[in-house]
């Protein structure tokens, strides 16, 4: 769920717009120099766009009784680094902001800092870590997505309790006992979720190595050994 | 092909699908969308006082239309995905088994044999 439209006031959307726009041009100008130099790259970076497409529209019943959807950047901060998946995320934030009335034109710059850019940095730190630390490929996948979904939530918790915090004043404690309700109702719904949108990726990752391992050697994203060893367990 | 994580996944799908199934017939949970509930809980920390700044320009005018377009948004994604993900398992297949190669030359006269 994306912070709706109207419900950041100024200054708080300014700001965040400030944050995301410089993210944004990078992205586009990172993703330009990578299909230019690499054009076979292209179908690649359509479907992390489009997974994100279909995960963001499955708005999932979670254990709190509420619903929710997962957000389906973490494949694409895997492949591409969380810039270029920051530029995907709003392609997704604009259709629904535009067709569907949900997250805004205003929440737009917020949205994008927690979906595009916070979501996707802490799946990319993960899966750095992860690979270093020598498990499971499709385990670090399903760590890194499954934390990426989950950071975002609890970033658009934080943008909401900066904006609100108790009191109407904001001080530390305001703003950690609004954090709390906010996180109540986004973070804990969002576990669940976070946890089937890293199974999903994991799933999607199986068939990329399975197809077109080549793609992801050569962007650095996993080793040829590693390739190796998986496509002699699963193919 | 081993189908190990196949099964994984389904198994959590599957536990996922049971807990909500037990869930709703056990509870009267209304499964709302988690940010109408933040619309609560800004209500509650303001005291009902904040106007949005903005409005949506446009809103689907009936949870008909608004279930059409988020199928279609999810049709479109799993469209793009399936043709690609084709695209690439016929290539390499092709490369593969038959020994086709295009290499950096997709002019040359090289063809299938």
């Amino acid at each position: 769920m994306h912070i709706m439209e109207g419900f950041l006031p100024s200054p708080w959307w300014q700001a965040w717009f400030a944050v995301s726009i410089p993210v944004i041009m990078y992205g586009i100008y990172k993703m330009n120099r990578l299909v230019k130099e690499k054009r076979e790259i292209l179908p690649l970076l359509a479907v992390a766009g489009a997974f994100i497409f279909v995960l963001s529209s499955l708005k999932l019943p979670s254990v709190t009784g509420s619903c929710s959807h997962p957000t389906g950047t973490g494949v694409a901060a895997i492949i591409f680094g969380p810039a270029i998946s920051a530029v995907l995320g709003i392609i997704v934030l604009l259709y629904q902001a535009l067709f569907l009335a949900h997250g805004g034109l205003t929440t737009l710059g917020a949205n994008v800092f927690s979906m595009g850019i916070v979501g996707p940095v802490v799946a990319y730190l993960v899966y750095k870590a992860g690979m270093k630390a020598n498990i499971n490929f499709y385990a670090v996948v399903f760590l890194a997505t499954a934390f990426g979904d989950w950071a975002t939530y609890v970033t658009t918790s934080v943008e909401l309790a900066l904006a609100y915090p108790a009191g109407g004043v904001l001080t530390f404690a305001g703003f950690m006992s609004s954090f709390g309700k906010f996180a109540v109702v986004f973070a804990v719904t969002q576990v669940p979720l976070a946890i089937m949108e890293g199974a999903v990726s994991a799933l999607l990752f199986k068939y990329v190595v399975n197809v077109k391992s080549d793609i992801l050697i050569e962007m650095k994203v996993i080793e040829a050994s590693i390739v190796k060893k998986l496509r002699g367990i699963s193919a | 092909m081993s189908r190990k994580l196949e099964i994984i996944v389904l198994a959590i799908l599957l536990v996922f699908t049971v807990q909500f199934v037990y869930m709703s017939s056990t509870t009267d949970a209304e499964y709302g969308g988690a940010d109408g509930e933040a619309e609560n809980v800004i209500n509650d920390i303001t005291g009902g006082t904040y106007e949005p700044i903005a409005e949506p320009f446009w809103e689907p005018p009936s949870g008909e239309i608004e279930s059409l377009l988020f199928g279609l948004q999810a049709a479109i994604g799993a469209g793009i995905i399936g043709y690609f993900l084709g695209y690439y398992r016929a290539k390499s297949r092709y490369e593969d088994d038959l020994g086709y190669k295009d290499k950096s030359k997709p002019d040359s006269d090289r063809q299938s044999q």
